[in-house]
């Protein structure tokens, strides 16, 4: 195995909201009504059903609730035990799923403060993204702004799996927002429901769900590109998370095949795409979806021709590897610290900067 | 690729592959619009004039992304005596078969009664097509071979249709399409699984289709380049759907070949798909092996639009970690993304490979000799 070196920055912990009930604090007086009176279910997504065994690694299930529900749980197995002198937390509490672009924008706002209030202000290493109601462009970019005002959030939270393809100009003044206010925005894995998960419909399995999410990705990223978000917003980072990114060359192969044979069709788009991934877009390192043998994956490495695009991740609780195996076997010493802390401060302008200036 | 835009001779013996090959992905289509009518009963006839045809999407004619030129064609293969590029079988003899040497082209028609939502008619239009590639092309010359085209969404239909084709040496595939009305692994498929393996045939599955769903998990994208570059994407989670769904277990002499969406992606699909399994095989018990395992052994990969890595030994690492026994040349004429037997494979390629390659493979898979 290769060991993981003190200091660096894990960019994905998933904190669990307990139950919807837990937001109640955290929302008004009409909402919380709204949800007590029409007896409003817990927001569980199928993307990962509690106890699902990728929900959880089986250590790092707690005797009771939900996986990555306690702070100290999380302190234990990853903080500690990986030695990370940040913490980027993902919540993936179900708010995207509801159809009523008012009901989201409450629930992103009770989950936004939920998440400072009760994980934040406890560990001084954990900094937060801010989950958007994306239905509604205007109230995702006043929340946005809102909470950029703390600079322990360090990045804007959108799941891969949305309403519409994310780079549709109507969703530019989003990525306008976290450019001006130097937030990154994580694309994480998951999908709100509201169109069937894959692109040829809805399939039977849980299973086939997971495996699609990395296809998702692909068409994602293949939007953001040849809309020209990049183009627009030359200095954004896109960090894509829980995304695997073992299919990176081979999809690039193909954009860039594509791309010289029909850009005149989208001819904003003015760098190659394997420039625009270079500069402007990152992966989060678990899961990694190769064999355990380090000669393929370095072969992957040298395919992938940069040692810039991976950001040290765990992916807490989900269970993506065991022991302390964070780092996948045969890793050089020069990529671990590039991967660990090198490439994450890159990517999070605000991670350093938070340090002196929290509130 | 995009070889509208290379100023260059028409191929003549000089330039020509020595070796034979065979072509695996060559689109024939209709000079004319009645040209089927002749093989429908006359009830489709004043249908097709009255209501024409009603797909899962939108357009009364054409697209609904518009192509990058007319048909997705080569701007050099329209036929001199008229109609549309791919319709002539001389024309075709002389811009592709004699001079690139084709021992073997596969035709797989595109603009079928796939996809159509009135099942009948879709039935009916099939069958027509599979009448017309005898009597128009394979009947005409011996290198050409048909694939049976079927009423996808209507599973006994199109069993019936493929079992009513089983001996004849003018095909030598089933023919699907990768988007469909749902995902090709589900159940309603099964019924043309079950008649390929049983009349043993391989199942092609071409990109394209429309099955009514969105393009991507988050909706309609703008751009024919996203729906090109998301032909690998679609066809990913259709071959994901076929291995977790069970149909390898359940046709264990099942063959299918993924065409026109490229094999970059299937390894990092395979290691994905078994690193999940790890996790999940409980859910679905019904797998005896590894996900890898069956898509070693059950699918074979048309190679066109080739993966155009900048570096040929990321090429050749990729192609042995699918295996170059799995692998079958394709032009995908007349297209504009035609990729030309000559400039395709980088050099540093064992003989042996390379005859698998271009035409080994093709042979074997197809049962010519």
């Amino acid at each position: 195995m290769t060991s993981p070196i003190a200091g660096g920055v894990d960019c994905d912990l998933h904190p669990a909201v307990p139950h919807l009930t837990s937001l109640l604090p955290y929302m008004n007086d009409y909402w919380r009504d709204q949800v007590t009176t029409r007896g409003m279910t817990d927001l569980v997504s199928q993307s990962y059903p509690t106890h699902s065994p990728i929900s959880s690694r089986p250590d790092w299930r707690p005797a009771q609730g939900k996986p990555g529900a306690d702070l100290a749980d999380m302190q234990k197995q990853a903080l500690d035990r990986f030695a990370v002198r940040f913490g980027i937390c993902n919540p993936l509490y179900g708010v995207q799923m509801v159809f009523s672009e008012d009901m989201q924008d409450a629930f992103c706002r009770a989950l936004n403060n939920w998440l400072a209030k009760e994980w934040l202000d406890k560990d001084d290493r954990l900094r937060g993204s801010i989950v958007i109601p994306t239905q509604s462009v205007e109230k995702s970019v006043a929340e946005i702004e809102r909470r950029a005002e703390d600079k322990r959030f360090v990045q804007v939270l959108m799941l891969v799996m949305g309403d519409m393809p994310l780079g549709k100009r109507a969703y530019w003044p989003i990525y306008a927002a976290a450019e001006r206010l130097g937030l990154a925005v994580g694309i994480h894995a998951g999908s709100a429901y509201h169109n069937p998960p894959t692109s040829i419909g809805w399939g039977s399995y849980h299973i086939e769900d997971y495996v699609a999410q990395a296809t998702a990705f692909q068409t994602q990223l293949t939007s953001l590109i040849v809309e020209g978000v990049f183009a627009r917003h030359p200095n954004l980072k896109m960090v894509m998370l829980e995304s695997g990114f073992t299919w990176l060359p081979a999809y690039l192969w193909r954009l860039h095949k594509f791309w010289r044979g029909i850009r005149m069709e989208t001819p904003w788009v003015d760098r190659a795409p394997l420039e625009i991934v270079r500069s402007n877009i990152r992966f989060s390192l678990q899961p990694v979806d190769a064999p355990p043998d380090p000669a393929t994956l370095n072969r992957l490495f040298d395919h992938m021709q940069s040692d810039e695009l991976l950001l040290f991740s765990t992916d807490y609780p989900h269970w993506q590897f065991d022991g302390d195996e964070a780092l996948p076997p045969g890793l050089s010493p020069d990529l671990v610290r590039k991967i660990m802390i090198d490439n994450p401060l890159k990517t999070y302008g605000r991670l350093e900067f938070a340090k002196e200036a929290t509130p | 690729m995009n070889i509208q835009f290379r100023d260059r001779p028409e191929p003549s013996a000089s330039v020509s592959v020595k070796s034979a090959i065979a072509d695996c992905d060559i689109h024939p289509a209709r000079a004319t619009r009645d040209e089927l009518y002749p093989f429908m009963a006359k009830r489709w006839h004043s249908h097709l004039e009255t209501y024409g045809v009603q797909a899962y999407h939108g357009m009364m004619e054409g697209p609904p992304y518009p192509k990058a030129q007319p048909n997705a064609s080569r701007r050099d293969a329209w036929p001199p005596e008229g109609g549309p590029q791919g319709s002539s079988l001389s024309f075709m003899q002389k811009q592709l078969l004699d001079p690139y040497n084709v021992a073997l082209g596969v035709l797989n028609p595109l603009a079928t009664g796939q996809g159509l939502r009135n099942q009948d008619l879709a039935g009916a239009i099939c069958s027509a097509i599979n009448d017309w590639q005898i009597e128009k092309w394979t009947s005409k010359d011996k290198r050409l071979k048909a694939s049976i085209v079927v009423a996808n969404e209507d599973g006994i239909s199109a069993a019936a249709e493929i079992r009513k084709r089983a001996g004849d040496p003018n095909f030598v595939q089933v023919l699907l399409l990768s988007r469909n009305v749902e995902p090709l692994g589900q159940r309603r498929y099964w019924p043309v699984y079950e008649a390929a393996q049983e009349i043993g045939l391989p199942v092609g599955v071409h990109a394209f289709g429309f099955g009514g769903n969105p393009l991507t998990p988050s909706g309609w994208p703008s751009f024919y380049i996203e729906e090109m570059v998301g032909h690998s994407q679609c066809q990913q989670t259709a071959l994901a759907s076929l291995v977790l769904e069970g149909v390898f277990e359940r046709y264990p002499k099942l063959k299918m070949v993924m065409i026109e969406a490229g094999f970059g992606w299937a390894p990092s699909l395979a290691w994905r798909l078994d690193k999940t399994f790890e996790k999940l095989h409980s859910e679905v018990p019904h797998l005896k092996r590894k996900p890898s395992q069956y898509i070693r052994d059950h699918i074979w990969w048309t190679t066109q639009p080739m993966e155009d890595p900048e570096r040929r030994d990321h090429l050749f690492q990729t192609i042995e970690w699918i295996g170059w026994d799995k692998l079958l040349f394709a032009t995908d004429y007349p297209h504009w993304d035609f990729d030309e037997p000559s400039r395709v494979l980088p050099a540093g390629v064992s003989e042996a490979n390379r005859e698998a390659f271009y035409l080994g493979n093709a042979k074997k898979l197809y049962g010519i000799s």
